[in-house]
């Protein structure tokens, strides 16, 4: 008989880390990675009964915990905001294909994100992080709005210290900040690699950002074959049958979310 | 092995296999048609073969019987969550060719893309399917260019001809009882239908090109997205995820699944605000391409079966046949413009 896939468990709220007023990471209790292990870019749907569910993408991974970095924007996400340490929320999932960090192999990375874009991303940076020998170089270009915009603060200055080069940069900001600003795209034309044929990319991030910044990387000679994406729509079950994620003949949720750029630029919504 | 029944005995079948099953066939429920006075002839539960509307196409499906219009996936309270019942009779489902078709539809999205859908496979077991043999073709069907005309895939078929009907029986359980009323044995062929009034040809250079063609247009004024088409086609399967709560204090409630359409406002809306295909045009455009072009190259084979249902409810006459007879010009025009 077919599994129920349909009903959740509860999972146990260990920790909250707010990075803005309208953004925290919930780090959730979670003991099934032996039977159903998750990779970064994979999704679950978080509920809470009465409010509803919503696909979140994984943020970060342990052995024994997921990290969701949740932006407060619907009537759930602001019931999700209302939980402390201590409390739970109903999950199913994980759900999609994910990154494959195989596929990265020997690879000189770039990862493009912005703002909650780096949240899929996130658990790729920390694989290569702890599995630096695995790749040639990783490069991440994280752009927010603003200073109070910047999400995973500490994880960013981990990184750094780890020796990962992280171009992390605002679009704008008041006189007298020492950091980077200006657009992500600013920071991808001044990339330079010897083999371009060796660079992988990731982009992920809100459509205009998508599309400057697959311009710019082919501006600079990137293979449009080697870029990236993780899509994000509507979804119901992540199962592949409410239809609402369907673009064409792919279903985001069983396909993607992470699909080749060449294959997403020819989906018509 | 085939037999004819009068409607006497035939009554006498239907007592004995609602014993163990709810039979579902088309039947007219008085004054809830679309205006005042009016009939609608869906499917319900019936008791004797009067009840079925033998000579007219039923305005909705029988796809509600096994992915219903609303269905409860389990009950919650604060801790704790059951999983909902399910119906404690099993199905027999009265149908035509074209929804027999549609039947693999279905089974192709529950079953096929992704995992196994739980609550879809747990009424889809227990259901068997008469088919009933098309004398005739109704106003709007396109079966004969969608293949769908004739289906071997039943458990039974039927055809009816002055309160005679003749049966070919493939399945032991329904076998016994009908052995048991016949009046006599014979060879039953099915009847099926060579030709519709109405013809479609679906391009066979037809690609997701054709979404920049202008015969789109039309539709962002004359559709007025109200999802009917939808609904009342056997091969839509959308739903949406919901809520309910039963308590004040919103502690105690059940959820459940609604059907959906890619037609209606807020199908595609995000936390957020975003949105895709606000446009009517769009959304015809998307449903148009799903039903002729997109779902074949998934699994296959084409998801539209030629039932004419959409056509015969569109409150504002918009024809999806005449609309993918459009589609070969639509393609010349894309790569004429490609071209330039």
């Amino acid at each position: 008989m077919a599994k129920n896939e349909y009903l959740p468990f509860r999972s146990t709220i260990l920790k909250v880390i707010r990075h803005s007023e309208k953004e925290y990471t919930f780090r959730m209790a979670y003991d099934k990675a032996n039977e159903f292990p998750v990779k970064p870019g994979q999704f679950f749907e978080i509920s809470i009964p009465k409010y509803g569910e919503a696909p979140i993408s994984v943020s970060g991974i342990t052995p024994h915990s997921l990290d969701f970095t949740i932006r407060r924007v619907g009537s759930l996400t602001d019931e999700i905001f209302e939980n402390y340490e201590g409390g739970s929320f109903f999950m199913r999932g994980p759900y999609g294909n994910g990154f494959d960090v195989t596929m990265f192999k020997d690879k000189d990375i770039v990862l493009v994100a912005g703002g909650s874009g780096l949240s899929p991303v996130h658990g790729v940076i920390d694989y290569f992080a702890d599995h630096m020998e695995e790749c040639r170089s990783l490069t991440v270009i994280a752009g927010f709005k603003s200073i109070e915009d910047v999400l995973f603060r500490a994880d960013i200055a981990r990184w750094k210290e780890d020796g990962i080069c992280i171009i992390d940069t605002v679009d704008a900001a008041p006189e007298g900040y020492t950091g980077r600003t200006g657009m992500v795209t600013k920071y991808i034309s001044e990339l330079q690699f010897k083999n371009m044929a060796n660079v992988m990319a990731v982009v992920v991030g809100p459509p205009s950002m998508i599309k400057w910044s697959i311009k710019g990387l082919k501006d600079i000679g990137m293979d449009e074959e080697d870029i990236w994406l993780s899509e994000s729509r509507k979804m119901c079950c992540g199962l592949g049958k409410c239809g609402h994620c369907r673009i064409g003949d792919v279903y985001v949720c069983q396909d993607g979310p992470v699909f080749k750029y060449t294959k997403l630029r020819t989906l018509i919504d | 092995m085939g037999y004819q029944l009068r409607t006497e005995s035939l009554r006498k079948v239907f007592d004995a296999w609602s014993k163990e099953y709810n039979i579902y066939a088309p039947k007219i429920f008085e004054g809830t048609g679309r205006f005042s006075e009016t009939d609608v002839i869906r499917y319900g539960i019936v008791s004797s073969p009067e009840e079925i509307v033998w000579d007219q196409r039923s305005e909705y499906s029988f796809k509600e019987i096994i992915v219903p219009i609303c269905q409860t996936l389990f009950y919650f309270t604060e801790t704790q969550i059951k999983e909902a019942d399910f119906p404690p009779k099993k199905a027999i489902i009265f149908l035509r060719s074209c929804d027999l078709h549609a039947v693999k539809r279905l089974d192709y999205m529950f079953r096929d893309n992704g995992p196994i859908d739980y609550y879809y496979e747990k009424l889809r077991e227990n259901v068997k399917f008469v088919l009933i043999g098309c004398e005739k073709s109704f106003e709007d069907c396109f079966c004969v260019s969608m293949g769908t005309n004739k289906s071997n895939a039943y458990d039974a078929a039927v055809n009816v001809k002055n309160e005679a009907y003749f049966f070919d029986c493939k399945d032991e359980y329904l076998q016994k009882a009908l052995q048991e009323s016949a009046v006599s044995k014979i060879s039953v062929a099915v009847e099926y239908v060579t030709r519709n009034s109405v013809m479609v040809h679906i391009p066979e250079e037809l690609d997701s090109r054709v979404a920049a063609s202008t015969i789109w247009d039309e539709y962002d004024k004359r559709c007025i997205t109200c999802g009917r088409c939808t609904i009342v086609c056997p091969t839509c399967t959308c739903w949406s995820m919901q809520d309910l709560f039963y308590t004040e204090n919103g502690k105690a409630g059940e959820r459940r699944r609604v059907q959906a359409s890619c037609m209606i406002d807020g199908y595609t809306d995000v936390a957020g605000g975003g949105c895709f295909r606000q446009k009517s045009g769009q959304r015809m455009r998307f449903k148009v391409l799903h039903k002729v072009l997109d779902f074949k190259k998934r699994a296959g084979f084409q998801m539209c079966v030629g039932c004419g249902r959409c056509d015969a409810i569109c409150p504002e006459y918009i024809s999806f046949s005449h609309c993918v007879n459009k589609l070969g010009d639509a393609m010349r025009e894309v790569k004429e413009n490609g071209k330039k």
